[in-house]
């Protein structure tokens, strides 16, 4: 089984409002520093490789503010030191505002062939209250010369439930990605962390309420479909074969390995993450344990996020026994509530389904 | 120490709630030195946490005490504590079988209430000569002459005598102990007939075993003898007899007839040492046993179960050890088909159904669900047999029914005249049918209805209180059964019959009241995955409707970095909160939805 590689950036030029991830400004010199640490870190790891990687992701945080110079420095070393198959899907995450005709070109010569980007929404006010700096036309405009550099892999983000969303301003944004022709798309569901700027200001902002947000998830899924872009994933849309490999990975209970601070891993059978510590990074911290993984429960749990769902077949191919009949009966009880469909040993949920998926995965775990 | 039997005195205090017959008996224990001032908390006697929270006296305790009198001669006073309230005449009246007396305490501004009688009434029938007290004259309100006025009209009692005091300042108290001395007769012993012994109490040690509590009516007790239940015919060998003091237990060679004390003897099982019967000796044993204490019967029934299934046997054994020292309690095995294994408990009023409750949670540290509470109803079949229901579950078929019958009580409410036409309109609501009105006073007034039971054991009494601002006072006892109009009112969730929710119902009421249910449930129940359509029907005919709307949205859209750590920290928790919940089919019904439905009265 091929596993993933996830290499996470830490740096923002400027945090959004919403955004809880582990990131901060940074100088040149800690971002030198950074890529140091990353190339050993990878060097260290490859003594515990077994299976090659089929993907690596840099995730963040902003990877396009690290430098188009560094992102091949590190994916040097990962050539290096690690097994990496022949066609590997490599994504890159960028900011439409720090990408730059230069960095294109450095990113597809050191072999990215995948660029996810933050596009949030077309609406201007909706990108204020997020504090999203850049513009739909610097989205546009990264594209065309993704495209150029014959990235065409190419996928962006979609939030709902901002406030003051309404269908007619979705409709906008999803216009706008209609346009763009990108194969893939992730629209998420905007959750307010706490200790978020957005978090601080939320009771005076006009969110859709619970069925306005709902109503604006199936339209967002219904036109995405519409588009030839089929959902694979909770929040994940694409043109068939245009996936993310490497979140797949993760859905499908498989092995990846995150590398940099506030990155988790499932690797070698066990749970473990960086802490959220830069410095500690730097000095070369070990990462800390959390628990064995891989377990019946947290692979259902991962697969029935899936549109493929959980089969009985994959199950047992897993852990050699068919899934229990507690947890088709339980389906059963589900199933005319419209919130999953059973056919053929699989068990697969809606879209209603989705919305009500810590329930709904919930009540099928604890059959097991 | 041992006085001469005729300087024994054995005696309970007996009074309305809240008149002060605790903090008086606390007095009682200071004048006489039983309780060094620094061991003093209030209420001594009351030494469930329960019953210091509520202000309210549950088990009967026992202490003896040494008072030197003005004769100057030292008398040994048994003082007897016993409960107040209405659902515990049982044990005040095994209280009463022990003592030749009994300090009737009447609170000098409000004057008799309805537990005052209930009570005097009590010690009249056990033939007590009975102390009047007038407590509280402290207070701004108070109105020793009237409220002296009251009790010889009403009870006939003389009270040119009777101690006018503040067991709450100590004024006066220690005429209180002079009355006992000189109006409570010593008790009738013979130290040399065949030892008769009753059993009014008993409290379970870890390390003694049962411990009883004896009256010793005649004949002598001590340590190495054996001893005989009458009853059980269980046969123990002594290991201890004594006192109780306030503070501890005072062993002692031989407790002789007219004393009151305590007998361990290493028994081991609750069954052996019943409250109410007599102990003799194995040596010469009598022939007769006393007279046991009026059997009561429980007149307010309940499911039990254990919100965790795993606790059943706890909850068994919790049952068992409450039932020692409380013989009103009943319990037997049942199941439910949404509830699981349980007990039908039965109890003798909705206070002690309320009180078995909390000491079962509290002490017992179980988590419970509870159905709705129901009396035993009389359902006359059609072939001419007659089947007691006391469990909606086992209401025999409409069809089947020639008629049935409820149990009805003669209520006493006792009240200001100002709340004579808010009284009126509860009862009358509660399908009372007027007897009479009298008054005892000007401004205290008996009105007497007859009530059904079931319309008195939820709520009746909250309410009484909440519309006459806690003035008035209530007791009842039963009257007997008349023939009624019940229904069967079924709740059905998600279209499923939820067996422990079904009550049975005036048919008058039954629409009202199933409309109130169906919207408390909607209110109590959380929403689910899917619309949970609450029915309520009798029979096949559903007679109201609510619907508790689908949730629509719960899920977390984006992983983190692949933290899949944090969605199963999620589902753990949402898996904890599960077991708050009963699971009924598909549908999730949080505990409290059991007790909504109890409680159904707004308030006001």
């Amino acid at each position: 089984m091929s596993a993933g590689l996830y290499i996470h950036i830490p740096f923002c030029a400027r945090k959004c409002d919403y955004c809880d991830f582990y990131s901060f400004a940074p100088t040149n010199e800690q971002m030198d520093a950074y890529c140091a640490a990353l190339c050993r870190s990878v060097v260290d790891w490859s003594g515990d490789v077994t299976e090659p990687f089929d993907t690596v992701y840099f995730g963040g945080g902003t990877p396009s503010l690290f430098g188009g110079g560094r992102i091949a420095a590190v994916l040097n070393a990962v050539r290096r030191a690690l097994p990496l198959t022949d066609g590997a899907q490599i994504t890159v995450e960028c900011n439409p505002s720090s990408v730059d005709e230069a960095l294109v070109r450095s990113l597809a010569a050191s072999g990215v062939n995948r660029v996810s980007m933050g596009l949030q929404s077309a609406v201007a006010a909706e990108r204020l209250v997020l504090g999203r700096q850049s513009h739909p036309r610097q989205v546009t405009q990264a594209l065309d010369w993704f495209r150029r550099a014959g990235i065409d892999d190419l996928s962006l983000d979609l939030m709902l439930g901002l406030p003051g969303q309404t269908p007619q301003t979705l409709g906008e944004s999803l216009r706008f990605i209609e346009q763009s022709g990108v194969p893939h798309v992730s629209a998420y569901l905007l959750k307010v962390e706490e200790n978020t700027p957005l978090f601080a200001k939320k009771d005076t902002l006009p969110f859709p309420d619970e069925d306005g947000v709902c109503d604006l998830y199936l339209q967002a899924a219904e036109a995405l479909e519409g588009m030839g872009l089929r959902q694979y994933e909770v929040s994940n849309f694409a043109r068939p074969g245009f996936e993310s490999r490497h979140n797949l990975h993760y859905w499908r209970d498989e092995p990846y390995l995150g590398i940099g601070p506030a990155a988790h891993s499932f690797f070698g059978g066990r749970r473990f993450f960086y802490p959220r510590d830069f410095g500690a990074f730097l000095r070369g911290d070990t990462p800390v344990d959390d628990g064995e993984g891989g377990d019946e429960s947290e692979f259902c749990m991962l697969r029935l996020r899936l549109t493929e769902g959980l089969s009985d077949d994959a199950f047992f191919n897993r852990f050699g026994k068919y899934l229990p009949q507690t947890v088709f009966d339980a389906a059963a009880r589900l199933a005319p509530h419209g919130l999953l469909t059973v056919q053929d040993g699989t068990i697969a949920l809606t879209k209603q389904g989705f919305l009500l998926s810590n329930r709904v995965i919930g009540t099928l775990t604890d059959s097991l | 120490m041992s006085v001469p039997k005729e300087n024994i005195r054995n005696f309970s205090i007996i009074a309305h709630i809240d008149h002060g017959k605790s903090t008086l008996a606390d007095r009682l224990l200071e004048l006489t030195d039983s309780v060094a001032k620094r061991d003093m908390t209030a209420q001594l006697l009351d030494d469930m946490e329960l019953e210091r929270e509520r202000g309210i006296t549950i088990k009967a305790h026992a202490v003896k005490l040494d008072y030197t009198a003005k004769d100057g001669k030292t008398y040994e006073l048994n003082l007897i504590d016993t409960p107040g309230h209405v659902d515990f005449n049982y044990e005040v009246s095994r209280s009463l079988a022990a003592c030749e007396g009994a300090v009737l305490v009447v609170d000098a501004s409000q004057g008799i209430e309805a537990q005052t009688l209930a009570n005097t009434y009590l010690a009249l029938d056990h033939n007590l000569e009975l102390v009047p007290v007038i407590n509280k004259i402290d207070l701004p309100a108070a109105d020793p002459d009237r409220v002296a006025a009251e009790v010889e009209d009403v009870i006939g009692l003389d009270c040119s005598m009777a101690p006018r005091v503040s067991a709450k300042t100590g004024e006066n108290v220690e005429q209180v102990l002079e009355r006992i001395v000189e109006d409570i007769p010593a008790p009738v012993a013979n130290d040399d007939a065949p030892l008769r012994a009753l059993i009014f109490d008993s409290i379970y040690d870890n390390y003694k075993g049962v411990i009883v509590y004896v009256r010793v009516m005649e004949g002598t007790l001590k340590a190495g003898e054996t001893m005989r239940m009458m009853a059980t015919g269980a046969e123990f060998t002594v290991v201890e007899v004594g006192y109780m003091r306030a503070t501890s237990m005072e062993p002692c060679d031989m407790l002789t007839a007219g004393e009151v004390g305590y007998i361990t003897a290493s028994i081991k099982t609750v069954r052996d040492a019943k409250v109410g019967d007599t102990v003799t000796k194995v040596q010469r044993p009598a022939s007769e046993p006393l007279p046991g204490y009026r059997k009561v019967n429980p007149m307010v029934f309940c499911g039990i179960y254990p919100a965790d299934g795993a606790d059943y046997e706890a909850l068994r054994d919790a049952l068992e050890k409450l039932q020692l020292n409380d013989a009103s309690l009943s319990y037997e095995p049942e199941t439910s088909g949404a509830l699981g294994f349980g007990f039908r408990c039965g109890f003798l009023g909705l206070l002690h159904l309320e009180i078995i409750q909390e000491r079962l949670e509290r002490e017992y540290l179980l988590d419970l669900v509870t159905t709705v509470p129901s009396v035993i109803y009389k359902i006359h079949l059609r072939d001419g047999s007659v089947v007691e229901v006391d469990n909606p579950t086992h209401y025999p078929d409409p069809a089947d029914i020639d008629y049935a019958e409820e149990p009805v009580t003669n209520a006493h409410i006792y009240s200001p005249p100002d709340y004579v036409g808010a009284i009126m309109d509860l009862c009358q609501d509660r399908r009372g049918v007027f007897k009479d009105m009298t008054y005892l006073s000007k401004d205290r007034v008996d009105i007497h209805y007859e009530l059904p039971l079931n319309e008195i054991i939820y709520d009746f009494f909250d309410v009484l209180k909440s519309r006459t601002r806690g003035y008035a006072s209530f007791d009842y006892e039963i009257s007997g059964y008349q023939r009624s109009n019940l229904q069967k009112l079924d709740v059905l969730l998600n279209g499923d019959m939820i067996d422990a929710l079904s009550f049975i119902i005036h048919s008058d009421k039954a629409m009202a009241r199933a409309r109130r249910i169906a919207e408390r449930l909607k209110e109590t129940i959380p929403r689910q995955m899917f619309e949970i359509p609450i029915q309520i029907a009798i029979g096949s005919k559903v007679i109201a409707r609510e619907t508790v709307r689908a949730m629509r949205k719960d899920v977390l859209a984006k992983c983190y970095g692949g933290d899949i750590t944090r969605k199963k920290k999620l589902l753990e928790k949402q898996k904890e909160g599960k077991k708050r919940m009963r699971q009924f089919g598909t549908v999730e019904v949080p505990q409290e939805a059991f007790m909504a439905v109890l409680k159904l009265e707004d308030n006001g």
